[in-house]
């Protein structure tokens, strides 16, 4: 039972629907973040681990975007340390954190807007490009080899999106919802290690949660994409994720399966209400 | 034909030639325009920079030759060699690079954010500064650019051309420069397209130039991509410092061809390669012909002193956007 798994620190667990999580993938230890006075983020650890969907939720303003800014580079932590596949990271740009396979979507979705959607999921395969800058511009050999591979990939991955009738289309003119599927194409056009979404679902309505909620399990199925979403619907994060990661007010008040989370009393005070004191 | 329709033939083919040298600088701008939003005021003294460079480089002056006697009291002028010009245009390539680099890295990564007004103002400083630097360096005599491109009209066209018309006409008077400068200028903005089209440096360069924080997410260096823009931005700049060099010395008026650039930004909008280059020879024909038909014979000529500025006006009254720009919607 999911409720029940026993984490191992080293091999990781099974959950209920059998897959097979890994060792920890990521660990942040202590990060304290500072916007001037003002406490972002107060001493929080926690660990992802490989293979497995991890969900950062809680209300407005509990500094779940600004602990995914952390891990995407975007912020840079004042106190705390980032350990990425067992190995500590030095202060990085976000450029630096990508390159080393961490892909990200944002909350107010950033895409290309003046592109199609195809240049824009080939972006993300920029990493994946290793010819020179001339075989490229003259299309030689290699060049265009490479660039038939990452179009084969491209494509996949607009099967597996089903965004095949708006490849071509300026991604501009996409309403909402499709906007953020592109996004997500992107990210996994760069086949990360590790996926990063901002509010994977946020404006969408039913149906269209329900096909991201879906994309987002298939990934993870498919390509065993480690995932961390930060989401505020609660029944979405519950369905989708192994395990949860609770915020409030910069302070980590949770950590564990939906199930523990949705029984502690602090998580339950946070969500309903309750005075602070 | 009738030799005054030869000639307005002719009056046309110059017009495109000059126009193509107006690209050639517009092309430049619109490069740093699209990649970063800055308005590069300084575009001409580069062009003007670079030039200079080529052509100290060549003679082998001794840079800050001044700067240098006057402090240690010596007489050095020259190296006493003469640089070949292939391997002159590749070091002042070199130089510009690192021109392109201190300026990404002593100005405009400070100012990364700020409005777009500040980042012109910053483009004006770094004009007076450049325009400093090139005096200082290679002094403010002015020189003559012999890069061993062709001038004067073109025989060969003349005497294929002189059977057209009757025994007024004598063929057409085109100059050979502007013919290896629009040749130059075609290879350059090919080079340019296929760059910025199948590279992936040029995709990352569209990509910074349509969203930052998309840019950063999929692994793209801003600090790489402008200078990389700058870089290019400089390559064109010598590219129309050469042929303006050559076609007219290389002297402190060079800096001021980039006003001329502004009328063809108007035109052809500034974020489009190829709105550019049309902006360029609409201008180019534009004005010559404006003078043949109507400037020198009802208005007593030099119209085309202020030809293009009037065009770009009336376009900026009726289509500010430019014959290619992005269209530009507020949404309420």
């Amino acid at each position: 039972m999911k409720q029940n798994a026993v984490i191992d620190e080293n091999t990781g667990y099974t959950t209920e629907d059998g897959r097979k999580i890994g060792g920890v993938m990521m660990d942040l230890r202590n990060i304290t973040l500072r916007f001037g006075g003002v406490e972002a983020i107060k001493n929080i650890s926690f660990d992802i681990r490989e293979g497995e969907i991890r969900a950062i939720i809680g209300p407005n303003g509990a500094g779940k975007s600004s602990m995914l800014n952390v891990i995407s580079g975007f912020y840079k932590p004042q106190e705390g340390e980032v350990y990425f596949r067992g190995e500590k990271r030095p202060p990085l740009k976000p450029y630096q954190v990508a390159r080393q396979g961490v892909a990200r979507t944002f909350q107010n979705i950033a895409l290309f807007e003046g592109m199609s959607v195809l240049d824009n999921i080939m972006t993300g395969r920029m990493g994946h490009i290793k010819s020179n800058m001339l075989s490229q511009a003259i299309w030689a050999g290699k060049a265009q080899r490479e660039e038939n591979e990452n179009r084969e990939a491209v494509e996949r991955i607009i099967d597996f999106l089903e965004i095949q009738a708006i490849r071509k289309t300026p991604v501009g003119r996409l309403p909402y919802g499709l906007k953020k599927r592109v996004e997500l194409a992107r990210a996994l056009a760069a086949e990360p290690d590790l996926l990063l979404l901002d509010e994977p679902m946020a404006g969408m309505n039913v149906e269209e949660k329900e096909d991201m909620s879906r994309f987002i399990l298939d990934v993870n199925d498919e390509f065993g994409t480690t995932t961390a979403l930060i989401e505020h619907d609660m029944g979405v994060v519950m369905d989708l994720s192994d395990r949860v990661v609770v915020m409030d007010y910069g302070r980590k008040i949770g950590d564990g399966t939906p199930q523990e989370v949705r029984n502690n009393q602090e998580v339950i005070d946070a969500y309903l209400g309750v005075a602070h004191d | 034909m009738s030799a005054d329709f030869l000639y307005g033939i002719e009056v046309i083919i110059n017009g495109l030639m000059a126009g193509v040298l107006y690209a050639l600088v517009a092309l430049g701008f619109v490069l740093i325009y699209k990649a970063s939003g800055i308005f590069n005021y300084a575009q001409g003294v580069m062009a003007l920079f670079s030039a200079l460079t080529l052509a100290g480089i060549m003679s082998g002056q001794v840079p800050f030759a001044h700067l240098i006697n006057a402090i240690f009291g010596t007489e050095i002028h020259y190296f006493g060699w003469e640089v070949p010009v292939l391997a002159a245009i590749v070091l002042t390539l070199v130089v510009m690079v690192v021109f392109a680099w201190c300026v990404q890295r002593f100005v405009f990564r400070h100012l990364v954010g700020q409005e777009p007004i500040i980042l012109f103002m910053a483009t004006i400083g770094l004009a007076y500064f450049l325009e400093g630097v090139g005096d200082l360096m290679w002094g403010s005599d002015i020189k003559t650019l012999a890069v061993g491109l062709p001038q004067g009209g073109s025989m060969f066209v003349e005497n294929a051309t002189s059977g057209l018309g009757g025994d007024d006409f004598y063929g057409f008077f085109i100059d050979k420069l502007d013919m290896v400068a629009t040749v130059v200028a075609i290879i350059l903005v090919a080079g340019l397209i296929a760059f910025s089209q199948y590279t992936k440096q040029g995709r990352a360069m569209r990509a910074v130039a349509d969203d930052h924080q998309a840019a950063l997410s999929v692994g793209i260096s801003l600090n790489f991509i402008w200078v990389l823009v700058w870089s290019l931005a400089g390559l064109v700049a010598l590219v129309a410092g050469v042929m303006w060099g050559a076609k007219s010395g290389v002297q402190f008026s060079l800096s001021l061809i980039a006003l001329k650039a502004l009328p063809v930004l108007m035109l052809g909008g500034f974020t489009s390669i190829p709105g550019a280059i049309v902006g360029g020879l609409i201008i180019g024909v534009g004005e010559k012909l404006f003078e043949y038909l109507i400037g020198a014979p009802f208005l007593g000529g030099a119209t085309e002193n202020w030809f293009a500025y009037v065009l770009a006006l009336l376009f900026l009254v009726f289509r500010p956007q430019g014959l290619f720009g992005e269209r530009i919607i507020e949404r309420v």
